[in-house]
């Protein structure tokens, strides 16, 4: 299972490697999607894959045999929610960019050059 | 300790009250009076950890290596402390230059989102709470620095977010792997597994990289610098400005914070890596900025040159060079606020930031040629002032542990730095101005316009008087880096 | 657009997604769910208001701007911090009041939930910040 984790976050990072090349914003925006949620995967998978034990303790305290480690999957969360805001905010400032300019090419930010 | 959590807890406050606040000038009050609280508590926890050792809260009361811990210790507290200078005078920096649109009030509580995010960053005990903090101070910068929305500002955001957020994601997966590999996030049970450790470094090394990528892009080192000069010049002088003075040196303090961690275990390979950047970091930023003719442009290049300078006295490697790589920081974050703040003056009275189109103010304006002629003169490291004795204290670091080539470029970078300062100088206050620019003679500066620089200024030759004063209390923030016992002690109990 | 259908359903569903959520708030800590989970869901319930009608409508009929919301839930999360200052413990320290509501059953309340109230009004804010800006 975790060899095709491995495979999956390796496939993540091409696609979204092959998307940051493109010479569109929005694909630009899909291509750091893509990494991050390899990104993601890659936090969650560093401390291993422990299968049919959640990070709970039992009942009356004691802990149960090689649980799941619970902190690489509150650093996900946390990741993601950061993701979703950095998401929301490229896609709040691409829309306006578009409004202002009407272009989605990234080889037409020249502007900033000829001050 | 709730003097340790303060400087997070702050501005926190102030922006819960600026987002509640009706009247642009009830936010101005707020933000001065902020900004100069947490100057006063950075100073109180600069005295304190100088007395008494380091500053240590456990949030939630979770011990150690279980919680995230925040530590004040003395390299953070010198950090705080010139931040928080740096920010008292951005803060009456804006009330004059900041343009008074729709957008004004909303600049303030950004500022202090900045803030929180930097202090934080300054301050953590802990490397994924470090990467939340990047994260805190990155979004907060995305949205300062396309302030204004015209076309050039989304531009320049879209570049400076482009290479950040790839930043960020490797900083993300280093630290994962960390994780994975040694099963501890706090930084000091990280310094005590890395000082035992008897593995094959190699595997370490690995997230080190990716690591140092990260914080290379924050820090605008080498071959990834190329978002710094594409976007700070498009915003606003004043977030120009802060950006200038504090963000990249925040890269710059995580690295030394890391590889000091990091250099111990597998010197040779990180220091020849770490050299090698530095030069070419101090040499294109220098060669850069002497082609360049838009004043914020030649200012832009050099912070890359200077940034060289600190990561060389990380990569030297001897308490000397990291007494001296923080010296150079303290004396660089305020000399460079100092410049763009003069910039902005430039602008104000000429209305552009072309130095062909500037000249003569050193006629008109002698008081701000003098306020300009400090910083430069720093960076440019003139005797008695701050910047000379920073650069001294490299080169003799650098020379002492034989690293020749790296410190004759750091030589000879000087220069180039001198280069680009009398240019300015000669260009925008020598030089008499050209015919077909027309000055905008109505405006005259006043007192308030030209306090700001005043401070840094005279920060930056009290610096310079008092060096040894100031060197002592960087070795011993070097020396706490460098033997790393007393940090674990204190953190781990 | 005018969905004839979609607005009648509008309503009812709207206060179902508003209980749901604040059930996943009040069942945080112990279990699945928070402040977190619990505002994406009331912000769905916006989400499926402005699907009915428009976002124009629903951004006028709404009270309280999406700012301050988040103004709220920071400020509430602020106050949330307040006990552990107070009580001179470490900062975010959680304090717990434990009711004895029927012979087997305990209500704990504490300053996590306080806190977590907080992120349940700053992510609905920044829920409506995301809808309102992006589908102008």
């Amino acid at each position: 299972m975790e060899i095709l984790l491995a495979i999956l976050i390796g496939s993540l990072y091409t696609a979204g490697v092959y998307m940051l090349l493109r010479r569109s914003i929005l694909k630009f925006i899909i291509g750091i999607i893509f990494i991050s949620n390899a990104t993601n995967l890659l936090v969650f998978m560093s401390s291993g894959l422990v299968k049919g034990n959640p990070p709970f303790t039992a009942p009356d305290g004691t802990p149960l045999e090689q649980t799941a480690d619970p902190l690489n999957q509150a650093l996900v969360l946390t990741a993601i929610v950061i993701g979703l805001g950095v998401v929301a905010y490229t896609l709040a400032l691409k829309y306006k960019f578009f409004e202002l300019t009407k272009t989605d090419d990234l080889d037409e930010l020249k502007q900033t050059e000829e001050v | 300790m709730i003097l340790t959590t303060l400087p997070i807890l702050i501005p926190l406050v102030l922006i819960i009250v600026l987002m509640f606040s009706k009247s642009s000038i009830f936010s101005e009050v707020v933000t001065i009076i902020g900004t100069f609280t947490l100057l006063a508590v950075s100073l109180i926890a600069t005295i304190y950890v100088n007395n008494n050792g380091l500053l240590v809260a456990y949030i939630g009361g979770w011990q150690a290596p279980y919680g995230i811990t925040l530590v004040i210790d003395h390299f953070s507290s010198i950090l705080l402390l010139t931040t928080s200078i740096i920010l008292v005078s951005i803060s009456i920096y804006a009330l004059k230059y900041f343009p008074k649109t729709s957008q004004y009030k909303r600049f303030y509580i950004f500022f202090f989102t900045l803030t929180m995010g930097i202090n934080g960053a300054f301050i953590t005990g802990d490397i994924f709470n470090l990467y939340v903090w990047f994260e805190v101070m990155l979004l907060s910068s995305f949205v300062l620095i396309t302030f204004g929305n015209q076309k050039q500002q989304l531009q320049g955001g879209i570049k400076y977010l482009a290479m950040n957020l790839v930043g960020s994601l490797f900083l993300l997966a280093g630290i994962g792997l960390i994780y994975g590999k040694t099963g501890t996030l706090n930084i000091a049970k990280l310094a005590e597994i890395i000082g035992n450790y008897e593995g094959e470094i190699f595997w370490l090394n690995t997230s080190g990289i990716l690591i140092f990528i990260a914080f290379g892009i924050k820090a605008a080192l080498f071959p990834l610098f190329y978002w710094l000069p594409a976007s700070y010049h498009t915003p606003n002088i004043t977030i120009t400005s802060l950006f200038a003075g504090i963000l990249t040196k925040v890269g710059v303090y995580a690295l030394v914070r890391f590889f000091t961690l990091f250099l111990a275990i597998d010197q040779e390979f990180w220091q020849n890596l770490i050299l090698t950047i530095a030069g070419l970091t101090m040499l294109s930023g220098g060669m850069a900025a002497s082609t360049q003719y838009d004043n914020r442009k030649i200012l832009s290049y050099h912070i890359i040159s200077q940034i060289g300078y600190m990561i060389m006295g990380l990569g030297i490697f001897t308490t000397l060079s990291i007494a001296g790589a923080i010296f150079f920081i303290m004396h660089n974050m305020i000399a460079k606020t100092n410049v763009f703040l003069t910039a902005g003056m430039i602008d104000k009275i000429k209305g552009t930031y072309n130095l062909k189109n500037l000249g003569g103010l050193y006629k008109s304006n002698p008081l701000m040629a003098f306020l300009f002629i400090i910083p430069a003169f720093a960076l440019a490291g003139i005797p008695q002032l701050s910047g000379f004795f920073a650069k001294f204290i490299l080169i003799k670091a650098g020379f002492e542990d034989g690293h020749y080539i790296t410190t004759s470029v750091a030589l000879f970078t000087g220069l180039l730095t001198l280069y680009s300062m009398i240019k300015i100088w000669n260009e925008a206050f020598l030089k008499k101005a050209p015919e077909h620019v027309s000055d905008n003679k109505n405006i005259k500066l006043t007192f308030k316009d030209y306090l700001p620089s005043v401070i840094l200024g005279s920060i930056s030759i009290l610096m310079g008087i008092f060096a040894s004063e100031v060197f002592d209390f960087v070795h011993h923030a070097a020396e706490s880096l460098m033997d790393n016992a007393t940090y674990i002690k204190s953190v781990l109990k | 657009m005018n969905l004839n259908i979609l607005q009648y359903a509008e309503k009812p569903i709207r206060w179902l997604l508003i209980i749901i959520s604040i059930v996943a708030l009040l069942r945080g800590h112990n279990y699945p769910g928070g402040g977190f989970i619990g505002g994406l869901l009331a912000g769905l319930a916006i989400v499926f208001q402005s699907l009915a009608y428009d976002v124009e409508t629903v951004r006028k009929k709404m009270k309280l701007s999406p700012q301050s919301f988040i103004g709220i839930g920071l400020a509430i999360a602020a106050i949330s911090l307040l006990p552990s200052i107070i009580g001179g413990a470490e900062l975010m320290q959680a304090y717990w009041v434990k009711l004895q509501i029927t012979e087997s059953y305990v209500l704990k309340l504490g300053t996590p939930l306080i806190f977590d109230i907080g992120i349940f009004f700053s992510v609905i804010g920044i829920v409506l910040m995301f809808i309102f800006n992006l589908s102008k």
